[in-house]
């Protein structure tokens, strides 16, 4: 975090600029403004013990867009991306409050009947570091087909080809499928574990800096990744670099001490945002 | 070494400089460094030390033996008895009394064992944990006489009654009974090595594992346990040297019979069991029957030593790193 924040500071006014020449305002132009709704947010909050994280967040989450989560460090960003898979669950102390609505049927994430492991059956995540399993790159990519009851040979083997395949990775790996996946380079595992999560065909993709810990190269194809995603999968990615946020984003939301400052089609918040404090966060004029 | 020690004066003037004074306070710390370094070192040669010490000991003591037993014999004879007017010295019978307990031990130590430590680390609230883990070390302090005496009154005449429903007699003194008494014993061995390893596991291996809709055990089993296995190993090899190396159980509870027998429902002697019978009994030193307790002893290092060999290459092949 200290080491973190003077790089971020630096970033910034590259960031706004970078936006400006080359951000996603034309084809969001072309879309239509709305497009339907894959999750929706009520007057949610989260709690580390005491600790209130995440307070009274309402927002939306357009299906089969990229939502972008950004702000400053310690704003409450991978809390509240992790309510969405209910990850706070494994830990004690940890309370939610209000509704993160799932669509179309309507059931709320967060509310303690609702099982847990259903739920994330259907939502994948990536996280922050790569984290593959002590297992060989195929079983990887298996594990979430053989939670789902897929115990077909050929089946396993042709789902695991297309999540590699759609994770860029196939070619890197199809003739070494059988050797640990901790063999991969970093670049590799994080792909490896997008394909993990690709595999399961999920609804929705929760990533939480997938790149922060990558190369610029390897980062421009797990963005590239994201990319091809969208239209098939709602996403929804927390990053610290606004480039990135808004090369590959739709909507963004801005955090800031675990409130929702403001949210909008990404072109509106890098160019025209309405509140002081994205336009003082985005500019690198913070604080 | 001198280039060891000049370094680490350097790294010493460079923290006195940072925090700008106190260059003797640097001095001093990088004495007391290579003071503690040499005190390891010493205790690490030490270990050594006595490792070869005893080697050496069994060498030189079973010199005489072997002088006098051809190592045909020794190796393939099917009878131990150095006691006898016309006496045997075939190490078969002792080993095999080993193997035996040994494996039965390890049946039952390595799966319960092993199931404690998952149930600890994964499925235990912390308060608990805390409350059973010594519980369960309380058990490797009770001394093995009394695991003896219980395997002998309370287990042995157990078995028999069960036994005896499905025609099976089991003499008084068998091997299955402290077998079985010797895996308990181990248990918290297994349980507290292997719950440290799976703990070591970091917790974002076990996010992944949950987040793909996995549930608890599945994450155990699928995820943890696979990442901790180079530990679990490492329990392992040490259940089974304890387990080789336990005398009193077996002694008083599985007879003194040498028998080259792979029958737990037998009677028989282990290598440690004959040694102490031996080494407590009237034997004169030095007579051959008296050197044959170094010639076993000396069996049974080899023996453990080429277990742990195995077990140390086993785990370096399936070692996963994190
Ligand atoms: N396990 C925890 N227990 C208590 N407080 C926590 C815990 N994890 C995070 N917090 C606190 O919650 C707040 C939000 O943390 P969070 O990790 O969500 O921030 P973030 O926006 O993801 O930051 P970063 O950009 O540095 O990753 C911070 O104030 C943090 O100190
Ligand atoms: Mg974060």
């Amino acid at each position: 975090m200290v080491i973190g924040s003077p790089a971020l500071m630096h970033a910034q006014p590259r960031d706004a600029s970078a936006d400006h020449r080359h951000g996603p305002d034309a084809p969001d132009a072309a879309m239509p403004a709305q497009a339907s709704i894959k999750a929706q947010v009520k007057d949610f909050s989260f709690y580390y013990g005491q600790f209130q994280a995440v307070k009274n967040v309402s927002m939306t989450i357009r299906e089969h867009k990229v939502t972008a989560l950004i702000g400053p460090s310690g704003c409450g960003k991978t809390t509240l991306l992790r309510c969405f898979n209910r990850m706070h669950d494994l830990y004690p102390n940890t309370r939610y409050a209000g509704e993160i609505r799932l669509l179309p049927d309507g059931f709320n994430i967060v509310d303690r009947r609702v099982n847990p492991i259903e739920m994330r059956m259907r939502i994948s995540m990536v996280f922050q570091k790569p984290n593959p399993f002590p297992k060989s790159i195929f079983e990887n990519v298996a594990y979430g087909l053989r939670l789902r009851g897929v115990s077909s040979r050929s089946e396993l083997a042709g789902r695991v080809e297309h999540a590699l395949r759609g994770a860029a990775l196939w070619e890197e790996v199809k003739d070494r499928l059988k050797k640990p996946g901790f063999d991969l380079s970093g670049g590799q595992q994080q792909r490896l574990c997008i394909a993990r999560a690709l595999a399961v065909d999920p609804e929705m993709i929760l990533f939480d800096e997938p790149t922060s810990a990558l190369d610029p190269i390897a980062t421009a194809k797990i963005e590239e990744l994201v990319h091809e995603l969208k239209g098939r999968v709602t996403i929804l990615i927390v990053t610290h670099n606004m480039q990135q946020a808004a090369r590959v984003s739709d909507e963004t939301a801005f955090m800031y001490l675990g409130e929702l400052i403001e949210m909008d089609r990404t072109s509106k918040i890098f160019q025209n945002p309405s509140k002081q404090l994205t336009e003082q966060y985005i500019t690198g004029h913070f604080g | 070494m001198s280039q060891d020690a000049s370094n680490a004066a350097g790294r010493g003037s460079r923290l006195a400089r940072a925090d700008g004074s106190l260059g003797a306070r640097g001095l001093l710390s990088v004495m007391i460094e290579r003071g503690i370094e040499f005190g390891l070192l010493l205790a690490a040669l030490a270990s050594v030390a006595v490792t070869l010490g005893i080697v050496f000991v069994l060498v030189r003591e079973s010199a005489p033996f072997f002088a006098h037993v051809s190592l045909g014999e020794f190796l393939f004879g099917t009878e131990w008895t150095p006691l006898f007017s016309d006496p045997k010295y075939g190490i078969g019978p002792l080993l095999s009394g080993t193997f035996v307990t040994t494996t039965i031990a390890l049946c039952v130590a390595m799966p319960a064992g092993t199931i404690v430590a998952i149930w600890l680390s994964e499925y235990a609230p912390h308060r608990i944990r805390e409350m059973v883990k010594p519980v369960l070390e309380l058990i490797s302090a009770v001394p093995t006489v009394v695991f003896g005496y219980f395997a002998l009154t309370v287990v042995t005449p157990m078995l028999q009654s069960v036994l005896a429903r499905i025609n099976v007699d089991l003499p008084t003194f068998n091997m299955l009974g402290p077998g079985i008494v010797m895996g308990i014993m181990i248990v918290p061995y297994v349980s507290s090595l292997s719950e440290d390893a799976m703990r070591a596991v970091p917790m974002l291996l076990r996010e992944g594992s949950y987040a793909l809709g996995a549930g608890r055990l599945t994450t155990a089993l699928r995820v943890v346990f696979p990442a901790a296995l180079s530990g679990i190993g490492a329990a392992y090899t040490l259940a089974m040297s304890r387990a080789v190396g336990e005398t009193m159980i077996v002694a008083i509870a599985a007879g003194q019979k040498p028998t080259l027998t792979a029958n737990p429902l037998e009677s028989a002697a282990t290598v440690t069991a004959y040694i102490v019978q031996v080494a407590g009994g009237d034997v004169p030193h030095g007579s051959i029957g008296y050197q044959s307790i170094f010639a076993a002893g000396l069996a049974l290092f080899v023996v453990t030593l080429g277990f742990n060999l195995v077990g140390a290459a086993l785990r370096r092949r399936f070692r996963q790193a994190y």
